[in-house]
């Protein structure tokens, strides 16, 4: 096989799940070194595609073909048979496993484990990728970006020659991204075909040699990457012109209003999470917090909500105490506070209610009676759903059955009704596709523009640098640096995530 | 106390723990499937009843032995159809199983109350001093003077143990408790491994009933695991699904199960009731501890009591 003509082929794919078309007659090409990136938004069908090429989906029409053979692949077993392997968003690891042990899982070789001889086999794949893993590592152990390149290792030990990353740099630091970039591109030295999907425009750009563009379960076009630029394929993914860039309304007001000061916090199992934070932040100002997921910024969250116990420190907002209260105290004393927790719904919303009664939740404590009042609750919803552009099929519909991006929507809405003065939003557009975010980045400067105080919680260094006012940023429970978002640099923040101290405060 | 009491009541011990410990085996190969498995006491009964009904009408130990594992793995064969096909809640399915073989085992032994095993059948299970370890002062005698399934207790122990942690489809097993979704990546057959394994777990609760019911009374009475199930089940956290403490774990409580009734000789009064608390209480207290150390290494497989769905992801 020489380089040029396609490894693997796509040709005509169909998938109808009940009522849905995911994938409507799409063709994909992709040729043996090259990384070929899949675009689109939530929805465009990237993952059924790739779901179907890893057999994890069947098709229900069209064909699939590797090194020029037609196959059938009905389950993951045949697929990497085939020489297909994919690298999940959620990685599909055995935690109290070493590396090396989940590495053997399910691999066929006589009954005894032998770990040395096949540690042998597993040193040379990594000689040859310049992979580095720690093989007795345990993977409880083991940081997000280990435990990635532990998934590659695998799938190419595997004999893996087409690898899918599905959205590979979304749990990722910058730094680590990096790493994984350098990883990709040995893939394609060594022949691999490679198929990255992502959503960033700005990672297709750097790494991809070529780019499917998808669009509501439709092949658009696939492009070289030289002939193209960021805009004209974010036109082509999301069907029409749009503004990529985020706005940063000016600061109306200078108080502060919420005071943070040597705020400590236990886990269960009494490591410290949160190790004296202080930061200030004012009304009508958005604070971003960088940092790897982990670093204490749920415990942050919760610490302000009252949801977590804190050891230590003062919380002071508009002059009053908060530490040691409840959200329930919090409710009486008047305390207006708005928390968008990330888990949306887990703890934000009950996914099995409809929104009326989800907004009930929030209500039924101010009305007289014995009975909850079901019709203001309504006519609420039918204001969110308006203002906001909520698409869903009534206000008497499940919550779980909307979209990521829907369902963030109501929480948002039924938050914002309360008029809060302090909104604390955990990372408010993760999974969300690039119209909704936008949506959202206004909502918030709406919000912004009104007054309140917003914590703006993120993994997404553009979103951060574009929308807040300042960064802070927080590594292992620590505040390593508190930028003005104007003048950060993305290169600085990720270092500082990974706990480099940031010693000049620009504020 | 007097070393040759001593010596007999260690003896009784491991003889009392023997039904246990292969009742606990199969439940740690059940959960190690990421199966809990509450039905514990009721295959024992099944293969009580079954091994004494086949062995009364044979007299063939190892037709009663083999129809005593059938009856268990039969039991646990609607256990696994419910959980593992139809994905339904494991504790009501276990709950269920161990209602049902109760009352098969009490509707089955009718008329076998009462009667006794023929000495042609006895004759099966009668102490094998072993050669060389038999020999060895006291430790010889408690551990190596018995009949025949007590040693195949000791191996099968052994096996499930370098079964686990020494083999390929040990490694899978682990795996698809912990993670199976992750298994299933790695194209290991999650639903076959399940089945697999929560049948041979059935098939040895099945033996540990027999035990009982050929061995350790051996006339048939209605109930005769007494609550012996739900010990097991205990055993299997007590020993941190690890089969060789398990048989620390079922000769120790093969002890407290025995010592109020051994004690009444000596003239010490403690009511046997406070000694078959002490099981329970110890459960407890391990429970408590594991809870406390957050030891990942002992942890219970971690989609224990979990369906799996492959495409819920």
């Amino acid at each position: 096989m020489t380089n040029g003509s396609a490894y693997v082929s796509m040709k005509d794919i169909t998938k109808i799940f009940g009522t849905v078309t995911a994938n409507d007659r799409m063709s994909l090409d992709v040729l043996n070194g090259e990384i070929h990136a899949l675009l689109g938004e939530n929805g465009a069908g990237k993952g059924t595609l790739m779901n179907m090429l890893s057999g994890i989906y069947i098709p229900d029409s069209g064909h699939i073909f590797i090194d020029g053979k037609e196959v059938q692949l009905s389950s993951p077993r045949e697929a990497i048979n085939a020489g297909v392997g994919m690298i999940h968003q959620h990685f599909k690891l055995v935690d109290v496993l070493t590396a090396l042990e989940n590495i053997l899982l399910g691999y066929k070789t006589g009954i005894l484990l032998r770990k040395r001889e096949r540690e042998a086999e597993i040193r040379k794949i990594m000689d040859r990728f310049q992979l580095d893993v720690d093989l007795n590592k345990y993977v409880y152990d083991m940081s997000v970006g280990e435990k990635q390149t532990l998934e590659i290792l695998k799938t190419l030990y595997r004999g893996a020659k087409v690898l899918i990353l599905d959205e590979p740099t979304a749990v990722l630091t910058p730094q680590e991204t990096v790493r994984l970039f350098k990883i990709m591109r040995r893939m394609k030295e060594q022949d691999c075909a490679v198929i990255f999907i992502s959503h960033k425009m700005n990672e297709v750009m750097e790494i991809a040699d070529r780019v499917t563009v998808l669009r509501k379960g439709r092949t658009i076009d696939t492009l070289n990457k030289q002939e193209t630029d960021p805009q004209e394929l974010t036109e082509l993914m999301v069907g029409r012109p749009v503004d990529l860039s985020i706005n940063r309304t000016a600061r109306v007001f200078d108080n502060k209003v919420l005071f943070v000061k040597g705020l400590r916090a236990l886990n269960e199992e009494g490591v410290e999470v949160l190790k004296g934070l202080t930061f200030d932040l004012g009304a009508g100002e958005i604070l971003g917090v960088a940092g790897i997921a982990g670093s204490g910024q749920k415990e942050l969250c919760e610490a302000l909500a009252g949801l977590y116990r804190i050891k230590e420190g003062e919380i002071t907002f508009k002059g009053e105490n908060l530490v040691g209260k409840n959200p329930q105290e919090f409710i009486n004393r008047k305390i207006s506070m708005s928390f968008i927790p990330e888990d949306r719904l887990g703890m934000g919303l009950v996914a099995s209610m409809d929104m009326v009664d989800n907004i009930l939740l929030k209500q039924y404590h101010y009305s007289q009676g014995l009975f909850v009042k079901r019709k203001p609750a309504a006519s609420k919803a039918k204001e969110i759903i308006k203002k906001l552009d909520v698409q869903t099929p009534g206000v008497n519909h499940p919550i779980k059955n909307l979209s990521g991006g829907n369902i963030q929507k109501v929480l948002l809405g039924r938050e914002l009704d309360s008029h809060p003065e302090l909104l604390i939003t955990a990372y408010p557009v993760r999974g969300l596709d690039i119209n909704t975010c936008h949506k959202i980045y206004d909502i918030l400067n709406e919000e912004k523009q009104k007054g309140v105080a917003i914590l703006y919680i993120a993994e997404d260094l553009d979103s951060l640098i574009g929308l807040c006012d300042r960064i802070m940023v927080i590594s292992n429970g620590e505040i390593t640096g508190i930028v003005d978002a104007r003048l950060a640099e993305k290169k600085q923040l990720g270092a500082m995530m990974l706990g480099k101290k940031e010693e000049e405060y620009a504020v | 106390m007097n070393t040759v009491l001593v010596i007999a009541f260690l003896k009784a011990a491991v003889i009392a723990g023997t039904p246990l410990l292969f009742a606990t085996l199969g439940e740690i190969m059940t959960e190690r499937a990421g199966n809990l498995n509450l039905g514990v006491e009721g295959m024992m009964l099944m293969g009580a009843v079954m091994g004494f009904q086949v062995g009364y009408s044979t007299s063939n130990p190892l037709l009663a032995l083999i129809a005593a594992a059938l009856a268990g793995g039969a039991g646990a064969l609607i256990f696994a159809f419910l959980t593992v096909s139809l994905r339904s809640n494991q504790v009501v399915s276990g709950l269920a199983l161990t209602i049902f073989g109760t009352g098969f085992a009490g509707f089955v032994g009718q008329g076998l109350v009462g009667l006794k095993l023929s000495e042609k059948f006895s004759a099966g299970f009668l102490k094998i001093k072993l050669p060389l370890l038999g020999d060895i002062p006291a430790l010889g005698e408690i551990f190596f003077n018995h009949d025949i399934l007590v040693y195949i207790g000791y191996l099968t122990a052994i096996i499930l143990g370098l079964y686990l942690y020494n083999t390929r489809n040990g490694l899978n097993l682990r795996a698809v408790g912990e993670n199976p979704a992750a298994a299933d990546a790695a194209s290991v057959r999650v639903t076959r491994y399940k089945y697999l394994h929560i049948l041979l777990g059935g098939a040895l609760c099945g033996i540990g009933g027999a035990y009982l019911s050929l061995v350790y009374v051996p006339v048939w009475q209605e109930n005769i695991t007494a609550g012996r199930g739900w010990i097991a089940v205990a055993l299997v956290i007590f020993s941190s699904w690890n089969p060789y403490k398990a048989v620390f774990g079922a000769f120790l409580f093969g002890g407290l199960d025995i010592i109020g009734f051994r004690l009444q000789g000596t003239g010490i009064v403690i009511s046997q009731y406070i000694f078959a608390m002490i099981p329970y209480l110890v459960t407890i207290i391990i429970l408590v501890v594991v809870s406390f150390k957050k030891d990942r290494k002992n942890a219970p497989p971690k989609s224990l009591g979990e369906p799996y769905f492959r495409e819920e992801r």
